[in-house]
Order: structure tokens, then C-alpha cells, then sequence
């Protein structure tokens, strides 16, 4: 009798559609690198070290967490890559190495792996690590002070201080061309407006990211922002420049959307969305801060598995 | 196999396969020299006055190894019985095998195994093991009484034609086989279900012809009660426990052709899909092992091929080529070891793809966390782990390639397992 041939066993189903965890995080990190190349441009080569060092760095520490408590290596699925990327994209062009070293730390190693690594993280690492970078060294993510060795063509004050400050009349300066063509001053990533939204809408469309989060996220800071307005249109800005300067674009298409700190079910997601854009405004407007999104996104992110428990009754369910 | 489309936010639809035009008939498999037939229950209980090696038998012949069990199979060729073995099946069942070696000498012509009229005890005596399997044994439990009977003329599975072409090319077997279960059963409600269009040519069949849809999983029992019968299945129970019983259309169509010829029928329809996933329709003997049917298709297999009884979505792999064909095998996959998608131990990252998809809206990102950590209550009682149907679709989506179906048919295994455990704890 011939040797029996080796077969296979495996359990139902035996078909799958391919996706995977590296093909997701690849592709945001794709629709990331148009804002960031942006950036790179106005900002030069400072900017250019701050994304380099930043994505190395978060790759770095992925893998000494991953040889320190002896599990299979994870850099492969690019998470690691995708939080240095985002993480630089919200920083200053002149932030020095060290707080670019740290933050990456706080992302990858405080923000994902000590709660389990990807898919375990309640809050997303990049928001978390820029709200403790930017409570313990204020004046890293004062961008017109980081910034202030500049002089590009545009208006050279950051927009979000200008309206808190100086209330809606500084506004008029910023003209909503150089808000979506990233000539504005702000995080190396976060300024290209058109870029983000490009990226968002193809995440949107290939899946990768929920529609759902992103766009009750703009239609929440819209909606408040036009409140505001409406209130007082001489202290608060319209909800057009809400929407095109700061991180709102950034934190709508790349930040709220983080898959584990984010809802899974329709009604939640809205709300999540809804409440993020919300309170970004509250925060910008009312709030100690001049940008409210960091502070939105870990709120929402916080109440996220409260409000996942919204979800449809199964199927043949007994109450 | 297929892909994530480029357009992710539509969600993947998988469809049935649709039946149209004209079907090419089933390739025909020539008897096997020895057919292996399966019978429940341990080899060592074995009456050997019932059954031992060398005994003659003839087709239609029913083979019982025990007299205090009702588990029998039926002979599906005539010859001698060659050896009797162990065989354990999914879930640790257990199984008597016994081969038949086919012989050209005419047996003895014994009763005709098929008598009419049709009633119930003949036929739960020798008709439960017809190509199709129908589930007379429900039927006989008087603490459900089945007052509606639901033959489905699709498959539960995509890419799989078998009872569709049932229904197509033997329309008048079908006929008489449900006025045959009527008779048997005394069940006046039997309702016709059919895959999508076409559905006005069956208006003869003296039953009520309903359509399902032609999304995976709509063919699913929950799934038919809930979309057509309008009826929801309670968690945890089965279509039995509410009068409603499924039976295929091949079972329904055997049993006509059984009470019309009083010869009892062995062949049984198989969609065979190969490599390049085209399907092939056969009929074989039941019993047959499955690489007769392999080499007359000209399927060739290697090591780290994956063999699949059922169809891609439900069925399930085994690990020998010569695997018998039984009375409800209704399609064959084989999967080449380059297309064999693996399952991973990466962790579930919540991107809602399976809630999304899921056909009973089962929170499966909570669930599944739950049953990985062994919480099995847990996820019965507050995740709807009993809602689940089994069509598999959350694996199939799931970007983390985690075994979901998996962990959800282990958690109701050892559920099941602790609930006995206390029965008999109780008891003794």
C-alpha cells in the first residue's frame, strides 16, 4: 500500500476574502503619506527628520517590547509604522529629537502594547501619547512659538490661536484655499486639507475605515461650529474654518477611525462621531485649549464600549 | 475563491448558485468494488448474529450491528461484508464502519424492502439512510409534533447545484415523494421553498411553493423561517422544537422513487467542485469511496490538499481520500494547497467587519473575545452565542483571520458537555 497522502484539516470556512491586518494598516499609511509629503515641502528637511525619526522610532520600540516580553515579533503589520507616521504628522516641523523619542514611547509602548498590543488599546496611541506630550511640554505643541523661525508665503500664525485670541476677525486673514492646500501653520500632516480628505475618502471607500465615524465626526464639529457662530459671529469662527484648520481632518479620517478604540455597530458609530466633533468645538471655543480633538478623540474613545452596547437585538434573541 | 472587492464599503455578497438553462446530466460513477458504509454506534457492542464478517448481502439490504440500538444503514451493493472497524467522526461520534465487497452473483432476492402503503414505522425501518438522509426520526418524537414540512429545492451552501437540480430534472419523483411523506407523516402542510426565480413552474407539486433569496445564507433553516414562514427562531432552539421540519429536496425525491419502484434507491447526487472551483454534478453509489469519484473526474491530489465533505462555507475537511460517500453528502471540495486560506492567532482588532456581516446581527467583536478567553456562559448568556446559525461568514470576513465559527461551535460543544455532565451529576 502506498504511503497515505497528508491532507489538510482545518474547520468551516474554507474560504476567506484576503483581507488582512497589514493590507489595512498599509493602506492608511498610504493615504497618510500625501498630507505628510505636503508638509515635508513647506517645512523642509526638520520636518523630514521628525517623520523619519518618528516612524523609525515607533518601529524600534515595537520591536524591543516585542523582544522584552518574548512574543512573536508584530512590526510586520505595519501598526507600528502607521503610529510613528501619524504621530509626526501632528507635531510641529521643529520638534527636537528627544520628545519625538519619548512620544513614540508613550504611543507605542504606554498607548497599545502594555494593554495587549494592536486590537487591545482603549484610547488610540497617537492621541494619547501627543495629550501627555503636550501636558508635560506645553510649549512643544505651541506651533507660532516652534514655529517661529519660518517665513513662507502665507499667513505665519497659527489658526486656531488666532481665533481663540483674537476672536472671528483674525479669521478673515485665512483664506480657505491656503487652509485646504496645507498653507497654514500647524502639525507637519495635519495642515494639507486636501490631502486628508483625499486619503479619508479612499480609506472610505475601500473599507478600511468606517464612513460612518468620519462623517458624523465633520458633521458634528460643523453643526456646533455653526452654532457658535450663529450665537456670536463675532467671537467664534464659522464652521468652515473649524473644519480646515487644526487636527480636525486628520482626527476625523485617521484618528477617531482607529479600529480597537472605535465602535463597531451603525448607531454607536454615529454617535461616537457626533460627540467627538462636538466637543472639539466646545473645547477650541469654550475650553482652556486652543485645539479641543486630542481631548475629543480620548473622551469619545473613553465611552466608545458604553455606547457600542447600542446594537440591534440578534436574531431569535429571548429577553 | 472570492476576494475583497476594491470597493470595500459595499459589503461581500456571496450568492447561490442559480441553476438556469440546461443542466448537463450528472456524470455517472460505476459501482465501487467495496462500499464502506457508516453506522452509528460503538464496534464493540456488536451483535455478531446481527452482523460479522463474511456475511452475504444484497442491495437495500438494511445492516444493523446491535438490538438495543435503532442505528442502522442500508447496503448499497450486493456482495459479502468484507471487514467491520471503528470509525470516529466530527465531534468525537462514534461510528461502526463496515465495507461490502460488491459481487457478480446474484443474491437471493429478498422482500421487497420497500412495501406499501407508506407509514411511518416502515419507514423510519428502512428508509432514514435514502439519498438525501430525511429526517424521519423527527417525526416519531411525539414531544414535538412536526405540524409543517419545508422541502428546500436549493442548497444550504454556495457554489453547490445538488438539490436545485433535484428539482429541476425530477419533478415527478418529487411529486410523489411528498405525497408519499404526507402519507407517512400525516403532515398536511408542506411547503416548497425555491432559490429565486423560476418559481411558477413548480405550481403542480400539491404543496405551497414559497422563494428565497439567493444571498448566502438565506437558504439556512433559521434563515427560512425567519424570511419566509415569518416565524423567528427563538435562540437555542431548533426548527423542530416550533413543528417545522426540513427535509431536502434529493430525500423528498428518493422517497417517491422508493415507493414507485419498491426498489430502494443508492445513488446519490454530489456537486464536485475541483481546483479551479467548476462544478461538476455525479452520481454515485452511496458508500463509494470519494477518490473513485476523484479519479473518474481526473482530479489529481497532493500532500497539503484540503479535502472538504460539504460545501466551502459548512462543510468539513477529512483526512482520507478514501472517505465514503453517505447519505448526505451533497458536495465535494478540493481545495489546492496553494488556495488554502490559514487561520491566525492574531488578536481581534475591532473593525466591526463581522458585525457588519453577520446575517443574525450577533455582536461578534464582544463574542468572540469572550470565547477565546473560555467564558462561555458568559457569552450565552449576555453575546447571543445560541443566535448564531453557522453560516461562517464572520471568519470569512475577519481581516485578523481568526477561527471564529471555530470557537463558537466549541463553546456550544462544551456547553452541551457541561450540561450533561450536571444532568448526570443530578441523577446519580
Amino acid at each position: 500500500m502506498s504511503p497515505r497522502k497528508k491532507f489538510i484539516v482545518s474547520h468551516a470556512p474554507f474560504w476567506h476574502n484576503s483581507s488582512s491586518i497589514p493590507e489595512r494598516t498599509y493602506h492608511s499609511f498610504l493615504a497618510a503619506l500625501p498630507a505628510a509629503i505636503v508638509g515635508i515641502h513647506y517645512w523642509g528637511l526638520p520636518a523630514l527628520a521628525v517623520v523619519a525619526l518618528s516612524i523609525a522610532s515607533a518601529v524600534l520600540w515595537e520591536l524591543v517590547i516585542n523582544h522584552v516580553s518574548k512574543l512573536a515579533v508584530t512590526i510586520g503589520d505595519g501598526n507600528a509604522a502607521l503610529i510613528g507616521l501619524l504621530f509626526a504628522m501632528l507635531l510641529p516641523a521643529t520638534t527636537p529629537w528627544w520628545a519625538v523619542i519619548t512620544g513614540t514611547f508613550v504611543a507605542v509602548i504606554l498607548g497599545k502594547q502594555i494593554f495587549g498590543g494592536i486590537g487591545g488599546n482603549s484610547f488610540s496611541p497617537v492621541v494619547l501619547s501627543v495629550a501627555i506630550l503636550s501636558i508635560s511640554w506645553p510649549h512643544l505643541f505651541d506651533f507660532d512659538g516652534m514655529l517661529v523661525d519660518y517665513d513662507l508665503d502665507f499667513v505665519m500664525v497659527y489658526p486656531l490661536a488666532a481665533a481663540k485670541h483674537f476672536g472671528a476677525g483674525a479669521v478673515a486673514d485665512f483664506s480657505f484655499g491656503d487652509l485646504l492646500l496645507g498653507r497654514q501653520v500647524g502639525g507637519i500632516g495635519a495642515t494639507f486639507g486636501l490631502g486628508l480628505i483625499a486619503g479619508g475618502i479612499y480609506l472610505i471607500i475601500r473599507g478600511f475605515i468606517r464612513w460612518e465615524i468620519s462623517i458624523s465626526f465633520l458633521a458634528g464639529v460643523f453643526a456646533a461650529a455653526l452654532i457658535f457662530s450663529l450665537i456670536d459671529p463675532t467671537r467664534y469662527a464659522g464652521p468652515m474654518f473649524h473644519l480646515l484648520t487644526g487636527y480636525t481632518l486628520i482626527g476625523a479620517f485617521f484618528l477617531a477611525t482607529d479600529d480597537s478604540s472605535s465602535p463597531a455597530n451603525f448607531v454607536p458609530m454615529l454617535i461616537y462621531g457626533a460627540a467627538g466633533g462636538i466637543l472639539t468645538v466646545l473645547i477650541r471655543n469654550i475650553g482652556a485649549f486652543e485645539d479641543g480633538v486630542i481631548y475629543a478623540v480620548l473622551v469619545i474613545n473613553l465611552v466608545q464600549p458604553l455606547i457600542d452596547k447600542i446594537r440591534p437585538n440578534a436574531l431569535g434573541k429571548v429577553v | 475563491m472570492l476576494k475583497k472587492s476594491f470597493v470595500g464599503i459595499i459589503k461581500p455578497r456571496l450568492e447561490y448558485e442559480s441553476l438556469t438553462g440546461r443542466v448537463a446530466d450528472p456524470i455517472q460513477i460505476p459501482p465501487p468494488s467495496t462500499a464502506t458504509l457508516l453506522v452509528e454506534g460503538p464496534v464493540e457492542k456488536r451483535d455478531a448474529s446481527l452482523l460479522s464478517e463474511g456475511d452475504a448481502v444484497a442491495a437495500g439490504q438494511t445492516l444493523r450491528h446491535s438490538e438495543q440500538s435503532d442505528a442502522y444503514a442500508v447496503a448499497t451493493v450486493s456482495g459479502t461484508v468484507g471487514t467491520i472497524t471503528p470509525y470516529t467522526g466530527d465531534f468525537g461520534r462514534i461510528y461502526t464502519a463496515v465495507t461490502v465487497l460488491s459481487s457478480d452473483e446474484k443474491p437471493e432476492p429478498t422482500d421487497p424492502v420497500v412495501s406499501t402503503p407508506p407509514s411511518l414505522d416502515t419507514a423510519l425501518s428502512s428508509l432514514t439512510c435514502l439519498p438525501g438522509a430525511p429526517p424521519l426520526k423527527m417525526f416519531a418524537d411525539e414531544t414535538r409534533p412536526i405540524h409543517t414540512i419545508v422541502i428546500y429545492g436549493g442548497d444550504n451552501d454556495i457554489l453547490v447545484t445538488t438539490n436545485q437540480y433535484v428539482v429541476k430534472s425530477r419533478t415527478s419523483s418529487l411529486e410523489r415523494g411528498i405525497t408519499a411523506l404526507k402519507q407517512i407523516t400525516g403532515v398536511d402542510r408542506v411547503v416548497v421553498a425555491v432559490p429565486g426565480e423560476a418559481m411558477q413552474t413548480y405550481g403542480h407539486l400539491g404543496a405551497e411553493v414559497k422563494k428565497v433569496d439567493i444571498a448566502y445564507p438565506s437558504a439556512f433553516p433559521q434563515m427560512i423561517m425567519h424570511s419566509v414562514l415569518g416565524q423567528t427562531l427563538p435562540a437555542g432552539k431548533a426548527c423542530e422544537d416550533l413543528g417545522i421540519c426540513f427535509v431536502t429536496a434529493e430525500a423528498v425525491a428518493s422517497i417517491g422513487d422508493a415507493y414507485k419502484t419498491g426498489q430502494y434507491p443508492v445513488r446519490k447526487l454530489i456537486t464536485v467542485i475541483n481546483k479551479a472551483e467548476k462544478q461538476q454534478l455525479v452520481s454515485a453509489v452511496i458508500g463509494t469511496p470519494i477518490s473513485d469519484i476523484f479519479r473518474q473526474l481526473g482530479i489529481t491530489l497532493q500532500d497539503g490538499d484540503r479535502i472538504i465533505v460539504g460545501g466551502p462555507m459548512t462543510g468539513s475537511a477529512v483526512y482520507m481520500e478514501d472517505y465514503p460517500v453517505m447519505p448526505d453528502t451533497s458536495a465535494l471540495v478540493v481545495q489546492d494547497k496553494n488556495a488554502i486560506p490559514f487561520v491566525s492567532d492574531y488578536p481581534c482588532v475591532n473593525c466591526g467587519e463581522c458585525v457588519r456581516i453577520c446575517p443574525t446581527f450577533v455582536p461578534i467583536n464582544m463574542l468572540v473575545r469572550f470565547l477565546e478567553a473560555g467564558f462561555y456562559e458568559e457569552a450565552a448568556d449576555q453575546y447571543d452565542l445560541y443566535s448564531c446559525i453557522g453560516c461562517g461568514l464572520c471568519s470569512f470576513v475577519c481581516p485578523s483571520k481568526i477561527p471564529i465559527l471555530q470557537f463558537i461551535r466549541l463553546a456550544r460543544y462544551e456547553l452541551e458537555r457541561m450540561k450533561s455532565a450536571e444532568a448526570t451529576h443530578e441523577s446519580s
